[in-house]
């Protein structure tokens, strides 16, 4: 095996095995997901019951844009609590000391990402499925370009805030559950951006999700696909991206000139 | 050939000079003591050798390898183990060592695992989580994975703290034992001067972020008119003359 992939699989392997052995880690991955699932689920059934036809299409894109956002979500959580599982072992040390390249770092913190997503998103779907008689695989072919779009998203706000436990330590680590929460009301998830005021609409636009909403409302209303949107979407996200891992870089050596990388679980 | 160069080597914090203009070398196969009270700067010195810290001035060559360019290189041919970095608690034994092999790139890892379970009798405790042994074994643990790449250069920072007697021992007469066997070099921060007497070639005492004085236990007891390095250790330590003497 090539010995960075190797490195890749070491961290991965050490996280993997960490998760084998604890239920109430695995269930906290899919709790989250599967009850927003329920809240809005059955929310969605109540207008759609009373309302008829219209309040059903919009049950069904409330529960799209559920199942989609926890991508992100999940995304983010994922790579911010797998680090913070080694800032809490005290262990980081030993992999900051090892060959491990920062980059190699990242791409591990990723992979785990993937899979608690996965983990996470599964139970969810079935919920939606088994309860609501809804099938986000109808969306189709389409659906992979929102999930990479919207994983991609959550990563780079991942690595924004591992970039803020590089500068304030472990003391900054509820970040790491609220900041992406915080992004909720600009990304137009649940809503199309004219809802929002004149004033704040700027700061949806620079956001990959309102793109991506856009494209899940237009695929589910009309049955369209806004490549446009779309595209826009793919084109932020690389550029916050950029900028993510420019910050990501500029703080591990900030870390490493103030000896911040000894003092991290403080 | 030295396995450490350090040249005019300087870290400084706001406010705080941790370390001085130090310069030294440790040759390939010795075994080098790191002395100093609290706050002398050893920490800081073999964080910069590990490449944890980026020092204000000065060079670092580590194993023919510039820190400051090429400190992957390096890391890969060197290793570190300190009581007061853990092991992953939730992990079995085998488990952190397959990680740690897996980071090195160790070849037939399993064999490497079995080699280092017969040599620090870990065998026994191999499918037990780390967080469940006592401070002694987590102690042959830790070493294990220090030398679970054959490092040709180990940094130790106070491996044999709160540890008994009989363990101390055990854990100091793996480090003779592996020195002897590998060639490596050690670089060791201790406290523990009966320890620095029974495994260090050359000793380099700190104090305020300088190097003051150096040679071997022997040299050093006897320049200093004392019966052993505790009493050097004390003198040093309290004098009132000024680092750099």
């Amino acid at each position: 095996m090539n010995p960075a992939v190797r490195r890749v699989w070491g961290l991965v392997y050490r996280h993997l095995t960490l998760y084998r052995r604890s239920w109430p880690r695995i269930a906290e991955i899919a709790y989250w997901p599967t009850l927003q699932l329920l809240i809005w689920g059955f929310t969605a059934q109540f207008f759609s019951h009373a309302h008829g036809s219209p309040a059903a299409m919009a049950g069904g894109a409330l529960i799209a844009g559920v199942l989609l956002w926890e991508i992100t979500l999940r995304g983010q959580l994922g790579v911010t609590i797998t680090f913070l599982e080694d800032i809490w072992s005290r262990n980081l040390g030993h992999v900051f000391v090892s060959p491990l390249r920062p980059t190699e770092l990242v791409i591990s913190l990723l992979t785990v990402s993937f899979f608690r997503t996965m983990v996470g998103l599964l139970p969810a779907l079935l919920i939606a499925y088994l309860l609501y008689a809804y099938n986000i695989l109808a969306l189709g072919p389409v659906l992979f370009f929102f999930f990479v779009n919207l994983m991609v998203m959550g990563w780079w706000v991942a690595l924004l805030i591992v970039s803020l436990l590089f500068r304030y330590g472990a003391g900054a680590e509820s970040l790491a559950w609220t900041i992406a929460f915080g992004i909720t009301p600009f990304a137009c998830v649940f809503y199309p951006l004219s809802a929002l005021p004149v004033w704040l609409q700027p700061v949806a636009l620079v956001l990959p999700p309102e793109h991506i909403f856009a494209g899940m409302r237009a695929a589910l209303f009309t049955h369209q696909m806004a490549w446009s949107e779309l595209a826009m979407a793919a084109l932020l996200n690389v550029l916050w991206m950029a900028l993510a891992a420019a910050v990501f870089a500029g703080q591990f050596r900030a870390a490493r000139v103030r000896g911040a990388l000894i003092s991290i679980g403080e | 050939m030295n396995a450490i160069t350090v040249k005019n080597l300087t870290k400084q914090y706001t406010g705080t000079l941790a370390v001085d203009d130090i310069s030294f070398t440790v040759a390939q196969g010795s075994v080098v003591g790191l002395l100093g009270g609290n706050g002398a700067g050893k920490t800081t010195t073999i964080s910069m050798l590990l490449g944890l810290l980026v020092p204000t001035a000065g060079t670092l060559t580590v194993l023919g390898h510039d820190m400051a360019k090429d400190r992957f290189a390096a890391l890969a041919k060197m290793n570190f183990s300190s009581p007061y970095i853990a092991l992953p608690q939730k992990l079995t034994v085998a488990e952190n060592l397959r990680v740690y092999g897996h980071l090195y790139n160790v070849p037939k890892l399993s064999r490497r695992i079995e080699e280092l379970a017969a040599q620090f009798n870990l065998g026994g405790l191999l499918n037990r989580l780390a967080g469940e042994l006592s401070a002694g074994q987590k102690t042959r643990v830790a070493l294990a994975k220090s030398l679970i790449n054959r490092p040709d250069l180990l940094l130790l920072d106070e491996p044999t703290a709160s540890l008994d007697p009989d363990t101390g021992d055990f854990v100091r007469t793996a480090l003779e034992t592996y020195r002897r066997e590998s060639g490596a070099a050690i670089l060791l921060a201790s406290h523990n001067m009966a320890e620095v007497e029974r495994l260090c070639d050359d000793v380099l005492m700190m104090k305020q972020g300088k190097i003051v004085d150096r040679g071997t236990p022997d040299d050093l007891i006897a320049r200093y008119g004392r019966d052993d390095l505790e009493q050097v250790f004390l003198d040093i330590a309290r004098s009132g003359a000024e680092a750099g003497a």
